[in-house]
């Protein structure tokens, strides 16, 4: 697979070159348009300069050129600080934006050992860090520039509707997505140019409230000019580039995924069953993160929609009927039944040349019995358990409530029987109370007294305070105050 | 500049780039070695991790299936052979034996419900299967390593520079009494 991994290299300077020269455009518009509008407010100012139509354009706060090299540069660090964020940080914000959470090898053990055998069998330099996402749609992404420092995601209903063998192959073709530098380049192009993306509309959002109460009606036709322009560019510029990140997950990487993975687990017929199962699942949730969709291994937004040359992915029928029509595991049978299903070639040929094909192995004997899937979905909702911030309650009724972390209630009702249960909030007021002993505190007299609060802060009562009780405003602690030889009233 | 400049320039250039051609050939034949010694112990890794994996196994058998006691001391004797093992072609041979002694416990078990919903006996069950995975994959990586490694000492021009350093083909890991080649699903 070198030449797509060399292709992959060089594909990523291209988009980072492409991007750095996108954002020096919108730099140089952005900062001469920015420009004119200073100039329309100075000019509104000062009507003298108004009326001279024969003098140029110039705003004397700032010329053009210095205008459009300010924005220039601007735009220069506004490139680096992207690029240092997509190589330092992409993966935590592509995995984070996913909801997806990581998990160790004891919270579930079969995935975890899934993804270790493939990238052994792949060769990867270090496994890939594992999370999961809490869905039920079925799905799984990847992400990583270098092999060493990638991560892999999975759904959790993937974990519940596959077994081992369909897991294996769809960790494979993600594995194969690392190994063949894929990951790089989407993680590059999806921090770019969603950022690229998201600047954009803020600039547009912008340009209409900002400008609305400053647009002078005078006929300084260019400045109005600059600022049509450079509205027109953005406006056009996101759109075309959230299609640029779309068009960039090209339909043949998709293929050589599928290829390796096939040659990595030695057996084909689990991706193809895995995409069978995915492909029927996927509209049911829809993807809120367009720009996180082209990542997945079936695009959730595309597959029931009719298939275009602007689609991501490739068809999963035919992903499918190319993998079972494989003779063998290796390269060679993938571009053989790539050929007659689809025509065209799709492995480079110096991979074609080296490859000397390999044997297929037997179905794994599933260990655990099938009829057991309700107790798989149960081992799978304990492991979101342990990995979501969410509090648990058992109810009686063998409902499972739960609870997110902000929730204000001190009471909740089961939905099934309606028996009431303490939040985790209850319990916490509960146990400040318990934390705060009572304190009493006996008046010497009637004049001015303070005393210290278990937590240290000093309260002060005046000669005018008649209550029961004073709340601590540190620690928020009640502590009744009774004068000498009353008795003491409990709340 | 006389002609005879111009030829040594040519001849200095040729010879330059010859030079440079012999090092990355050197160093791709270098690298894909390396790879072959890091497959090899990855294998190692898997192997050691199996035996490991036993004695808990066996414990965990025993205590629902003492009749057993000739398929558990099959297991146990066969890992001994394996860990005390020394040369390689004893080490392939004696870690088919033990693969084959496991295969025969594994369908044992199933005669005995209790132990099959056993937690333990199921965590260990999974590491088993993900451990004899890991070591067929690792095997599977070894191989490939070493037919590229073979294929590109032996070709020519490569084959030149792999004489003159003394690079040795490697061996495959041809594990016996282990069947993988299944019956090629014949479609229409």
């Amino acid at each position: 697979m070198w030449e797509a991994i060399a292709s992959n290299r060089r594909r990523s300077w291209v988009l980072i070159g492409t991007m750095g020269g996108v954002l020096v455009l919108l730099g140089a518009v952005i900062g001469m348009s920015v420009a004119a509008q200073l100039d329309g407010g100075w000019s509104r100012a000062h009507p003298s300069y108004y009326y001279v139509p024969e003098a140029p354009v110039v705003s004397p706060v700032v010329s053009m050129e210095a205008a459009a090299a300010i924005g220039v540069a601007v735009a220069v660090v506004i490139w680096l600080v992207l690029w240092a964020i997509a190589v330092g940080a992409g993966d935590s914000i592509i995995l984070k934006s996913a909801g997806a959470r990581e998990i160790t090898k004891e919270q579930a053990p079969q995935l975890w050992n899934v993804v270790e055998e493939m990238s052994i069998a792949a060769g990867l330099p270090a496994m890939p860090r594992v999370y999961i996402i809490d869905d039920s749609s079925l799905n799984a992404f990847a992400v990583g520039r270098r092999p060493e420092k990638a991560a892999v995601a999975v759904t959790a209903g993937l974990l519940k509707r596959l077994n081992r063998d369909e897991l294996q192959g769809v960790i494979g073709h993600e594995i194969g997505h690392i190994h063949n530098l894929d990951a790089r380049f989407m993680t590059l192009a999806a921090v770019m140019l969603g950022a690229v993306v998201l600047l954009s509309r803020g600039f547009l959002r912008g340009m209409f409230y900002g400008s609305g109460g400053r647009r002078s009606s005078r006929g300084g036709g260019q400045a109005q000019l600059i600022i049509l322009l450079a509205a027109a560019l953005v406006a056009v510029l996101a759109p075309l580039a959230a299609q640029l990140l779309y068009l960039a997950c090209s339909r043949r990487r998709e293929f050589l995924a599928d290829a390796s993975s096939a040659r990595f687990t030695r057996y084909p017929e689990g991706l193809a069953s895995a995409l069978e199962k995915i492909s029927r699942q996927a509209g049911g949730q829809a993807e809120k993160n367009r720009v996180l969709a082209p990542l997945y291994i079936v695009n959730p937004l595309q597959e029931h929609a009719a298939f275009s040359l602007f689609s991501t992915h490739p068809k999963s029928s035919e992903r499918i009927a190319i993998l079972r029509r494989m003779g063998n595991a290796g390269y060679a049978a993938y571009e053989e039944a790539y050929r007659k299903i689809r025509g065209g070639a799709c492995i480079g040929a110096g991979t074609l040349a080296k490859d000397e094909g390999a044997s297929l192995r037997a179905p794994t004997a599933e260990p655990e019995p099938r009829a057991s899937a309700v107790e798989r979905a149960e081992a799978v909702g304990r492991l979101l358990d342990t990995v979501l911030p969410l509090a648990v309650i058992q109810c009686a009724c063998g409902a499972r409530l739960k609870i997110p972390g902000n929730f204000k209630r001190e009471q909740v009702a089961c939905p099934r029987c309606g028996r009431e249960h303490a939040t985790p909030r209850a319990a916490a007021s509960a146990s400040a109370d318990a934390a705060s002993r009572p304190m009493t505190y006996v008046r010497k007299g009637q004049g001015w007294e303070s005393f210290d609060c278990a937590c240290g802060h000093l309260i002060q009562l005046s000669p005018g305070f008649g209550a029961e009780s004073v709340k601590c405003p540190k620690c928020r602690r009640k502590i009744a105050v009774t004068a000498k030889g009353e008795s003491c009233v409990g709340p | 500049m006389g002609p005879v400049m111009i030829v040594l320039l040519v001849v200095v250039a040729v010879l330059l780039l010859a030079f440079l051609w012999v090092i990355g050939t050197y160093n791709g034949l270098v690298r894909l070695r390396n790879q072959v010694k890091n497959a090899w112990a990855q294998i190692d890794v898997q192997l050691k991790r199996r035996h490991d994996l036993i004695p808990n196994l066996v414990e965990t058998v025993k205590g629902y299936a003492k009749h057993e006691r000739g398929t558990l001391d099959a297991v146990v004797q066969a890992r001994a052979r394996a860990t005390g093992a020394q040369t390689v072609d004893d080490r392939i041979r004696s870690e088919g034996e033990l693969s084959q002694a496991l295969g025969r416990l594994m369908v044992v078990v199933e005669a005995y419900p209790d132990l099959k919903a056993n937690q333990n006996f199921l965590a260990l069950q999974e590491e088993l299967t993900s451990t004899e995975n890991k070591i067929s994959f690792a095997r599977q990586f070894y191989n490939d390593s070493v037919m590229q490694y073979n294929t590109r000492i032996e070709s020519f021009p490569a084959n030149v520079v792999a004489g003159s350093f003394a690079f040795q083909p490697a061996t495959l890991f041809e594990l016996q009494g282990r069947d993988e080649r299944a019956p090629v699903a014949v479609k229409f």
